[in-house]
């Protein structure tokens, strides 16, 4: 069973401007039935740019309903270039967040929206430019760098939750991974996964864990008043030692498989074992 | 209608049963002041294994099976891999195992990681099926090899309630020299089961699923048939399994099987007369509807429905706000981002998929809760069309 707020079940069980707006000044249609969510946004839009009516018929799970519904209920009274600000973030927290594997759904109604924008000015959306990565459900490049860069993506499990690419067949990863390292790359020094080497010296190895440790595990636990060192590190085995207030939460063991050791093994080597010191 | 409304109806039976009144009565006791070890010197401990004894024997008659043939497992989760892996330890040469596309994880994810867990030193075959779920004889024969170790196949499946011709298959199996594992979580206590005169070297249940609680399994292994244990330990279940028995949920799971062969005749008449009910109610009050699986080679309890063009998360939510239980097959429900892995097999067209929902009867279930969905899931399945823009109308 997931976890939806009150706020998802609201939208779901009594979703707001259900239908199609007659004469529409833009229609985004987005998805398939195949992608097992599809979602067509109408909308009305007055001599000065603002939007007076908003409906909405989504082919979808309760996340992919509720996303429509608030999206109509937010756009409504907005300018057009009001709109074209919302982030597929934006919409999520209108429902007071979404299950991480339910991300997409946001994403989709902020890609209707955008596409009913282009529809109304009259534009070739930029997105549908893009060329396809992943087949199994449709998604462009372009789509994928956009979650990467507006949602902070660092994995491709994570570009899978908010894009359902590579959710699949699970082909297209290589092209993901190609993708998340340029863009992630270009932008910042956070080692890539894409940069995976099959063999490191020990010492490159130590560096990088080093290097992920800090840019990466440490800034997240002191957020929570604690901190990381790195221990010993052993072929594949890492010895870490967690502080603060880490070393007495009774989940440290949970923080170290299932976030630091996750993030070792994405950024620097899938075989890595993290171990505490006791 | 009051009456069912207040309390849940439940037709999610494959997912997992009521534990009857009658199971619960009889394990009272081993929850209680009876704690004592079955493998202890004393009589207070002692006495338990005799329970323990009289449950494995009430356990082998609904198989048709000889006491000493059943093993005490975990789950059925348990009981599949230590077939599978018995069967692969005791022929170590051999390097090939046959198994369908339409397997319970349980299974399908052991032999999935057999393959590449193990570098591909396993192949694995997985028979197709067709439309309706079923597979082709003849692939299954072409498919059995000199290095085959072991075939598994279930007997019934969870998603379709399909019925598979596993007798004949294990004789085949057996002309081969091949071993012959059959998952039978979903068969037992709802289609009659006489393994005195078939070739089944292995076979896997599960108590969950049959009213006894859940955390109780287990492998039937015919007699003489070669064996490695999975778990190690003490000298528990002859040593085929090592571990302190489970011997409350033992002797629940003894009593569920005893209950479940009284009421054998019950499920296939009653329980389907219901379930065909509620199906026929259900197809001919809803347009754009279809079965999937096999009309009649199926269990007495099982119906998977699809609702064109629409997702099954959100009808079963919907059901949820009439307390109706179900499951579905949509990729929504389970967090993947592709519905069933059995109703894709069955090549099941996206548009159905997707809204697929299964009804699992018992004998718990009455006429009055089959009406009350009949009369629910029309306005769910028509509000839900109503916002979906591939919905045309009828
Ligand atoms: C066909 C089948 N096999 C195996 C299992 C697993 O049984 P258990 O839950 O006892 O591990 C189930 C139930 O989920 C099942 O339906
Ligand atoms: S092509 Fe991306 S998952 Fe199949």
């Amino acid at each position: 069973m997931w976890e939806y707020t009150d706020k998802v079940q609201q939208h779901f069980l009594n979703p707001q401007n259900v239908g199609e707006v007659e004469n529409a000044s833009g229609t985004g249609d987005v998805g398939s039935l195949a992608c097992g969510d599809a979602l067509k946004l109408t909308l009305k839009v007055d001599e000065n740019d603002i939007i007076t009516e908003a409906k909405f018929k989504t082919f979808g799970c309760a996340s992919a309903i509720a996303s429509s519904s608030v999206l109509t209920e937010m756009v409504i009274g907005m300018s057009i270039d009001q709109a074209a600000n919302i982030s597929n973030e934006d919409i999520a927290d209108a429902l007071g967040g979404l299950p991480k594997e339910k991300m997409h759904c946001s994403v989709m109604g902020r890609e209707a929206l955008e596409a009913a924008i282009a529809d109304y000015r009259g534009l070739i959306l930029p997105m549908a430019a893009g060329e396809v990565v992943c087949e199994c459900f449709g998604v462009t490049d372009l789509e994928v760098i956009r979650a990467i860069n507006e949602s902070s993506l660092r994995s491709i499990e994570e570009i899978t939750n908010f894009t359902k690419a590579g959710g699949g067949c699970g082909k297209c990863e290589d092209k993901l991974r190609d993708i998340l390292r340029e863009t992630v790359g270009g932008k910042s020094e956070i080692v890539s996964p894409g940069t995976k080497p099959k063999k490191m010296t020990a010492l490159q190895k130590i560096k990088k864990i080093e290097e992920v440790l800090e840019r990466e595990v440490r800034p997240g636990l002191k957020k929570d008043g604690g901190d990381i060192e790195l221990i010993d590190v052993d072929g594949d085995f890492i010895t870490v030692s967690l502080r603060g207030a880490c070393k007495s939460c009774k989940k440290s063991q949970t923080t170290i498989k299932e976030y630091v050791e996750r993030k070792l093994r994405e950024l620097v080597l899938d075989s890595l074992i993290v171990e505490e010191e006791n | 209608m009051s009456s069912v409304n207040e309390k849940v109806v439940y037709m999610d039976n494959n997912a997992t049963t009521m534990i009857a009144p009658e199971v619960v009565d009889a394990m009272m006791p081993y929850l209680t002041n009876l704690y004592g070890n079955p493998s202890s010197m004393h009589t207070f401990g002692g006495q338990v294994g005799q329970v323990v004894s009289e449950a494995r024997k009430k356990v082998a008659d609904i198989l048709g099976a000889d006491p000493e043939e059943i093993t005490f497992t975990s789950c059925g989760t348990e009981s599949d891999s230590t077939a599978i892996l018995s069967a692969l330890r005791t022929f170590p040469e051999k390097r090939h195992v046959v198994t369908t596309r339409v397997e319970h994880p349980a299974v399908k994810s052991l032999c999935d990681n057999l393959e590449t867990l193990t570098g591909h030193k396993y192949r694995v075959t997985r028979l197709k099926v067709d439309g309706e779920g079923m597979i082709d004889m003849a692939e299954y024969e072409a498919a059995l090899m000199d290095d085959t170790a072991i075939v598994s196949v279930m007997w019934a499946n969870n998603e379709t309630g399909n019925i598979y011709p596993v007798e004949k298959m294990a004789a085949m199996a057996k002309e081969r020299g091949i071993f012959f594992h059959t998952d039978a979580v979903q068969a037992v206590g709802k289609i009659p089961i006489n393994l005195k005169t078939l070739d089944i070297d292995f076979l896997s249940l599960s108590g969950h699923k049959i009213h006894a609680p859940k955390g109780v399994g287990v492998l039937y292994i015919k007699r003489g048939t070669l064996f490695v244990p999975f778990l190690t330990g003490g000298h528990q279940e002859h040593g085929r399994r090592g571990g302190t028995e489970n011997v409350a949920s033992i002797v629940g799971l003894g009593r569920a099987c005893e209950l479940a062969s009284e009421k054998m005749e019950e499920e296939n008449t009653r329980v389907k007369q219901l379930r065909d009910k509620l199906e026929e109610g259900l197809l001919s009050g809803i347009s754009k509807s279809r079965l999937n699986g096999h009309k009649t080679t199926r269990l007495p309890n099982t119906s998977n429905i699809s609702f064109e063009f629409v997702e099954g998360e959100a009808i079963l939510l919907h059901m949820n706000r009439h307390k109706i239980c179900a499951s579905s097959g949509s990729a929504c429900t389970s967090g993947s981002l592709e519905p069933s892995h059995v109703l894709r097999a069955m090549g099941v067209p996206f548009t159905a998929a997707h809204g697929s929902i299964r009804f699992s009867l018992s004998v718990y279930n009455s006429e009055e809760e089959v009406d009350y969905i009949i009369e629910k899931m029309p306005a769910i399945i028509e509000l839900l069309r109503k916002m979906s823009p591939f919905w045309q109308g009828n």
